[in-house]
């Protein structure tokens, strides 16, 4: 017999507003979060803007030892971790702690924190040979990211499988998609399953920079984010980190909890064309739709909601919209799409599972965020990207989707749960 | 359910540039752990990426790609595997990564700190992040289906090959899986150095030694292993020519115990064991004899030695071959397996690494030992509390015949 997977919790930490409640009204007043970047002088960068999270671990319940051992990121597990338990109602006391998972994705880890350190044991960068003497005691948890997920598992004392996901900024979708396999196969009953990263650092800007992928749009911040813009020069570099409680439904039931929705469908592909290209035809992505629909065993005009990667770049935009026309035909016309990076911006690993977050908060609150600074649509982009206003619909079937370096493109699937 | 086997192997390690290399080398008990530059490590030498891996490549990718990168080329040609010429989407790459791109991601940041942003490689967005390898070898390979990459430290080897299974089960014939690993730049080492795991011995012969009375830390290394995986049923119809062996039984646990301490007991350790043999579908008497995790510090040998007593309630033969090259992160458990694949082949043990004096009640295997073994468990574990465990059996003769 087939085992489904539930949501069963979500926890949110994004810019704008750390947690879930902050976050949707972010996404449903359609505000953006993107500023001028204040974590470091931006000034010698060719992009100097990014959605940053106004986050305060210990208000956000961590303890002074897990902010001392790690790295932003992975104090953004620890708090959407926290919420999306709290949420659930989950009693772990009362659980299997056997069957409980977790899969955390992220794409660059704990990339800020090595950087600072190196700063020190490089003496600014002036020396190869670096002195361990001036080295904080918990690096070793900096240069394996596997960290996040050790630390989720010993903060709730889980003993199911665990595992950090990374597969670039497909990481999220990816993590999560883990997670639900992890429950088909029998591997686990619970999962606490989502992504994190905090790359607003200098190194991070500066690679993207190299490649000019960021936007430029400096002296106008709060509308640098333009998914499907004709006007839009690039993304604008975000963190932050989102969990889902997933559950096999048998246990939600048998526990009474309320169920969000239904993960009905997860695939991934690889492009096999080149680390930063897409070719525009959505080939491999469409793939991914078409067999994350047939898994859920849904035809494509069942899908009520897409929320696109719409990343703001040149190339992607387009591509994901030759994707969605691919997979779902006619449909692809009528379909809402809409991309939250143009409000919290692309925070790489994490945003896909802050995606689906949003995508289980459109099922249950009928809302459809919207695609903020939409102004005038790419003529190559031309679907219904619910410009500036968020949209007061019923979403039955959501479709999320990522595309990232590596050439990954993936694509999950969520449903109104019905038994 | 489709089932999962071994048909190629690559090897890039301390002990040997091919994998007959290394399986030789390990036979023959030669220790390739050597003090190099103030501490113990072990290091790949005489690896040049130039006429493995193409010169473009070479230039956007870390040393722990080109390993892995050459390592999948050895992979594919003892499989007699072309992804080439089967569908694209009929081939997937799933691998584990520990620690990235580290030397790329050194140079970079040293260039932005001392020369500012400008210096800054247009390769460092590709080159250092963790997912860097697999996205490489599919675009080389042209593979395009499901893929994955696993962080999960020194159990990672171990997990990419539990993914590559639910990847044939679910209906993609064939899986580059394993992994590499190249945690020997300056930074990193320093890293290392912060987890107060690894041997501050000087001489190679007293430092790293998985079971030793004397155990006193690990030595790092690099390299690791690629494997092909492929559902048994299109392995026979393509006509491959060998089986290493079925990847029979897989199971992951988490101590959640504690991010740095060593876990109370061997509770959650066992039971990746079992469960491993459990799916498997095997006794524990069936096993020939275990690779173990060998972490090398008293404490945690104590705990994989009372895990292996437990479960088997006998004394099983047991080996930690990885002893004569380090710990290679993420690369070791990969490496674990293409050894324990060799064993079953050519019916020998080899010895647990650089042992002298045997300190837990175990069968360690200290000179190579003649068993025709058909079940083997390999431990992996990953630091914070991972433990994974998989059941190699040997694939008979006949049973290609059979899935076709």
């Amino acid at each position: 017999m087939t085992r489904r997977t539930v949501v069963t919790g979500v926890g949110v930490v994004a810019p704008g507003g750390v947690n879930r409640r902050a976050f949707w009204e972010l996404l449903t007043a359609g505000r953006t979060a993107t500023r001028r970047i204040t974590f470091f002088d931006p000034t010698d960068f060719r992009s100097q803007i990014a959605a940053e999270c106004d986050f305060d671990p210990i208000k956000a319940g961590l303890t002074s030892q897990e902010v001392y051992r790690n790295d932003r990121f992975t104090q953004f597990a620890l708090a959407a971790a926290d919420e999306a338990l709290a949420e659930s109602g989950l009693d772990l006391d009362a659980t299997d702690r056997d069957a409980v998972a977790v899969s955390i994705g992220s794409a660059v880890g704990a990339t800020t924190r090595l950087e600072d350190e190196y700063v020190n044991v490089s003496n600014h960068g002036r020396d190869w040979q670096v002195d361990e003497r001036y080295a904080s005691r918990f690096l070793y948890q900096a240069l394996v990211p596997s960290s996040a997920a050790t630390e989720v598992a010993c903060r709730y004392r889980t003993h199911g499988p665990a595992a950090v996901i990374s597969t670039g900024c497909t990481s999220g979708l990816d993590s999560i998609g883990y997670g639900h396999q992890l429950i088909e196969d029998g591997d686990a009953d619970v999962v606490i399953a989502g992504a994190a990263d905090a790359p607003i650092s200098p190194i991070s800007m500066a690679c993207f920079d190299a490649i000019r992928a960021t936007s430029a749009r400096n002296d106008d911040p709060e509308h640098a984010s333009r998914p499907f813009d004709a006007t839009r020069d690039g993304f604008v570099m975000g963190e932050g980190a989102a969990v889902l409680i997933l559950e096999e439904v048998e246990h939600a039931r048998r526990r009474g909890a309320e169920i969000f929705c239904e993960v009905a469908g997860f695939a991934n592909r690889s492009n096999a064309f080149h680390m930063t290209g897409l070719r525009p035809d959505g080939l491999e992505m469409a793939e991914a739709i078409t067999d994350a629909l047939g898994q859920a065993r849904l035809d494509p005009t069942a899908v009520s909601y897409i929320n696109a990667h719409g990343s703001g770049t040149k190339q992607n935009d387009r591509h994901e919209t030759a994707a969605f026309k691919r997979s779902l035909g006619q449909h692809a016309y009528d379909v809402p799409v809409s991309s939250i990076k143009s409000m919290v911006g692309h925070s790489l690993g994490a945003i896909g599972a802050i995606e689906l977050a949003a995508c289980v908060l459109a099922i249950r609150y009928g809302v459809i965020p919207p695609t903020a600074n939409l102004e005038n649509r790419d003529p190559e982009c031309d679907l219904d990207y619910v410009p500036k206003n968020a949209r007061e619909q019923r979403v039955d079937v959501a479709l999320s989707v990522g595309s990232g370096f590596g050439g990954f493109q993936s694509a999950a699937v969520l449903r109104r749960w019905s038994a | 359910m489709t089932r999962a086997v071994i048909t190629g192997i690559g090897v890039i390690a301390p002990s040997g540039l091919t994998a007959e290399e290394h399986w030789r080398s390990t036979l023959a008990g030669e220790l390739h752990v050597g003090y190099h530059d103030d501490m113990l490590k072990g290091q790949v030498s005489g690896f040049a990426a130039e006429g493995l891996v193409d010169p473009r490549l070479i230039i956007q990718t870390d040393r722990w790609s080109w390993m892995s990168l050459a390592a999948t080329r050895m992979a594919l040609d003892d499989a007699k595997y072309d992804p080439a010429g089967h569908d694209p989407y009929a081939t997937s790459v799933v691998l584990a990564a520990g620690s990235g791109g580290n030397e790329f991601g050194q140079k970079e940041i040293q260039a932005l700190w001392s020369r500012g942003r400008a210096a800054v490689s247009a390769y460092q967005s590709i080159a250092w992040f963790y997912a860097a390898s697999v996205g490489q070898t599919s675009i080389l390979h042209g593979t395009k289906g499901p893929n994955s990459v696993l962080v999960s430290e020194g159990a990672g080897g171990l997990d990419s090959l539990g993914v590559a299974r639910r990847i044939i089960r679910r209906g993609t014939p064939a899986v580059i899986a394993g992994g590499t690993e190249a945690p020997l730049s300056p930074y990193a080492l320093v890293c290392q150095h912060t987890s107060g795991r690894l041997t501050a011995s000087r001489d190679p012969r007293t430092g790293y030694r998985p079971f030793d009375a004397d155990a006193n830390g690990y030595a790092p290394g690099e390299g690791g292993a690629v494997l092909v995986v492929e559902a048994a049923a299109t392995a026979a119809e393509r006509g491959a020519q060998q089986v290493y062996g079925e990847i029979a039984g897989y199971a992951a646990t988490h101590d959640g115990h504690h991010p740095e301490e060593p876990a109370p007991d061997s509770t959650q350790l066992a039971r990746a064991m079992r469960k491993a043999l459990a799916d498997a579908d095997v006794t524990p008497d069936e096993v020939g004899f275990v690779v173990a995790d060998g972490a090398g510090t008293p404490a945690l040998d104590a705990l994989e030695a009372a895990a292996i007593r437990a479960v088997f309630g006998r004394p099983v033969p047991v080996t930690a071959p990885q002893g004569f090259v380090g710990r290679l992160c993420s690369g070791g458990a990969a490496l674990n397996v293409a050894t324990a694949l060799l064993a079953l082949r050519d019916g020998v043990v080899p010895a647990v690494g650089n042992l002298s004096r045997p300190g837990h009640e175990l069968d360690l295997v200290r000179e190579p030992r003649r068993l025709a073994a058909d079940v083997v468990l390999v431990n992996a574990r990953g630091f914070g509390g991972f433990n994974s465990s998989i059941v190699l059996k040997r694939y008979p003769e006949e049973g290609l015949k059979h899935a076709r």
